[in-house]
């Protein structure tokens, strides 16, 4: 799952990434934003949403991505 | 007039808040695995880092055994009143309306600030004065409230005070119905001239003065 700040949420943490991107020589690159990326394992692929929706991600200030990999 | 203090694993303010409590009635602590709240006449969920708030604040205590109960007193009209950590836990569990982000400083703040009595109607502000100024301590790192929705705002910042970004400056709010309040200061930590303000002790007598009232 990605986890990330919703759009027009004050996000700090992105804010300050951003500040530091000129100075290292990449002033082109902007719009920061910080999620959080969760791994797990789950047998039933139907309980994801619950999951993020119940305990993962918070939906009032965040959104939530679900990205299904095969096992290797 | 009987307190419960809920301790969850991570909980550090349950003492200062039982002893605040105790200042206008008698308190017992609830544990987190609890599966009834003892006959207490109003519940406190105090600050600290529930389970270590290791995935968001406030989002893993919800879930409690005590949560239930928690939950079923506020819907029954039970004064509930969250401090700091206990704020972001009813904010998750859905009690209190809004959620806390990280503070817009990213840093944590701790020192004495002022708060504005906006709302002198609910179950913990009965005993204050609209308008009245409170000096109580913050000590956060995610306090910053916000809300896309209309909320009942109890508490605001002084002027030039917001220590967290907040949207428009609210420090504490409430449910609709009033008998849940939560808010960032710590009013348990400002109940003696010995902590530079006794002015907490006006959320306490509040609920004291509304167990008299019923």
């Amino acid at each position: 799952m990605l986890v990330r700040p919703k759009a027009g949420i004050l996000d700090p943490q992105g804010t300050a990434v951003e500040r530091a991107l000129p100075a290292l020589g990449f002033a082109d690159a902007g719009n920061v934003h910080v999620g959080r990326m969760i791994e797990l394992d789950v047998g039933d692929e139907a309980q994801l949403h619950s999951l993020c929706q119940k305990l993962l991600a918070n939906t009032l200030i965040e959104d939530y991505e679900i990205e299904i990999l095969e096992p290797s | 007039m009987r307190f419960g203090v809920v301790q969850f694993p991570g909980s550090c303010d349950e003492v200062d808040a039982i002893a605040a409590c105790e200042r206008v009635g008698e308190a017992q602590l609830l544990w987190h695995g609890d599966h009834d709240l003892g006959g207490v006449d109003a519940v406190v969920v105090p600050g600290g880092f529930s389970f270590g708030d290791y995935l968001r604040v406030g989002s893993i205590a919800r879930f409690s055994p005590v949560m239930q109960e928690v939950a079923a007193f506020a819907r029954d009209g039970g004064p509930v009143l969250g401090i700091c950590n206990g704020f972001q836990v009813l904010c998750e569990a859905g009690l209190l309306p809004g959620a806390l982000l990280p503070n817009a400083s990213l840093r944590f703040v701790c020192r004495q600030v002022g708060i504005v009595v906006v709302d002198d109607e609910t179950a913990f502000t009965r005993a204050c004065a609209r308008d009245e100024e409170l000096s109580v301590p913050v000590k956060h790192t995610t306090g910053r409230y916000y809300c896309p929705d209309p909320v009942r705002v109890v508490f605001r910042y002084t002027r030039g005070a917001n220590p967290n970004g907040s949207q428009e400056d609210i420090a504490g709010v409430a449910n609709e119905a009033g008998n849940v309040v939560g808010l960032m200061p710590h009013p348990e930590h400002a109940v003696d001239l010995l902590h530079g303000s006794e002015d907490g002790m006006k959320l306490f007598e509040s609920a004291a003065e509304g167990a008299l009232a019923r």
